[in-house]
């Protein structure tokens, strides 16, 4: 069962490895608290959705699958659109149509489709906690990247001085695509470096 | 003269792709050859118009009518789901070469963003029906817009030495970056 969990976080991340989900990833990520919200919101609905579809997967006809399951998605997506709203209003506005559209992001879909449709109730919810818990980590990854270059600052606390002239392209949408491309980049670097050393090891 | 500006305002000021981040997951997966990317950009522009005009009447008669906000994304999901059902089971009766052309497109349509991300800034700008369906037209031919250069962009990229890591998303997402700066030019020449 961590099994289930765990691969999310890393070796499936959604985000950094399976390049799904990629919508809110670019859109809200301008700074770290707005990942985070949007993470956490994503997490909520996959382990409500995963819950669901794996207890009725039994009881859904094959051929209405699809959109029973993305009616299931769109409930717990309101739930979650509404606590926000109520608990946060202030984040919820920046977020403004991006978590409605938590509905259509394919790694919940994907998920529903892919592991909770065919697995037992624990292993789902293991699974789609790890998914959304890697998701989320990729998104304030992201946010914090883009947040210290675009403005200075960490989560609104000012880290850099004044003498640090903030790059605004990194809060506007081209930063998006730049810097989560030059983070893939990054990432499959070392990881493929790792891989190479871990094989000639064995040879 | 409103619509024109509504028009021009959706496909290149604020592009879907590039500056609201809408239909990210095709224009990364399916931008690899050209025409397929067209095609794939004239379907979602049909589905789009078509779900510009039904969501409107949807948002406005039922949901606003009925004021029960609370079941309007499950009430757009359902709609869009339900019209490319209907658009595909016509589409193949009535011309199977064009089913050919978009067949296989038409399913991911369902769950690209960009049309329930369509129905929702829509519902943002409260526009009349008509605006709706020009938003709906031009979100639509921006989308094709995007992918098509994309894909153009990409058939010259396999010529060329890319570094191993950034093989694949990682060049891709660059190019859409300097994409998008180079849209980021139209900003502010309408204010729609």
């Amino acid at each position: 069962m961590f099994q289930e969990f765990k691969k999310g976080l890393w070796s499936e991340n959604a985000v950094f490895r399976q390049l799904l989900g990629m919508c809110p990833t670019l859109a809200v990520t301008n700074s770290g608290i707005n990942g985070l919200f949007m993470g956490l919101a994503t997490l909520f609905v996959l382990v409500g959705s995963g819950l669901t579809v794996s207890i009725f997967k039994n009881s859904i006809p094959k051929q209405v699958r699809l959109a029973a399951y993305v009616v299931i998605i769109a409930t717990f997506v309101t739930m979650a659109d509404l606590f926000l709203a109520g608990s946060v209003p202030e984040i919820s506005k920046s977020l403004g149509p991006y978590v409605p559209l938590i509905v259509v992001n394919c790694l919940v879909l994907g998920r529903a489709e892919a592991f909770s449709s065919k697995n037992r109730l624990v292993p789902s919810v293991a699974d789609a906690a790890g998914m959304g818990l890697g998701f989320t980590i990729a998104l304030v990854a992201l946010g914090i990247v883009r947040e210290l270059i675009g403005s200075g600052a960490v989560f609104g606390v000012q880290l850099l001085g004044g003498w640090f002239e903030p790059w605004l392209i990194m809060m506007l949408p081209p930063g998006a695509f730049i810097s989560l491309g030059i983070m893939i980049g990054l990432i499959n670097h070392f990881t493929d470096r790792r891989l190479a050393a871990r094989h000639q090891h064995w040879e | 003269m409103q619509l024109v500006l509504i028009f021009i305002s959706a496909a290149i000021v604020n592009n879907f792709v590039l500056t609201l981040f809408l239909g990210i997951c095709p224009f990364l997966g399916m931008s690899r050859r050209v025409e397929a990317a067209f095609s794939m950009g004239l379907a979602t522009t049909f589905v789009m118009t078509l779900t510009a005009a039904l969501t409107w009447i949807i948002n406005n008669y039922i949901i606003k009518g009925f004021d029960v906000p609370y079941l309007q994304n499950v009430a757009f999901i359902i709609t869009i789901a339900s019209l490319v059902q209907f658009v595909e089971m016509y589409i193949k009766k009535s011309s199977p070469s064009l089913y050919r052309t978009l067949g296989i497109f038409l399913p991911l349509i369902t769950t690209n963003c960009a049309v329930f991300g369509l129905a929702l800034f829509g519902d943002l700008k409260e526009f009349s029906f008509i605006q709706n369906i020009a938003y709906g037209f031009g979100a639509g031919a921006g989308f094709t817009l995007a992918m098509t250069m994309m894909a153009g962009i990409r058939e010259e990229l396999r010529f060329s030495a890319v570094p191993k890591a950034m093989e694949g998303a990682g060049i891709t997402l660059i190019v859409a970056g300097l994409m998008a700066l180079a849209f980021m030019g139209f900003s502010g020449l309408l204010t729609i």
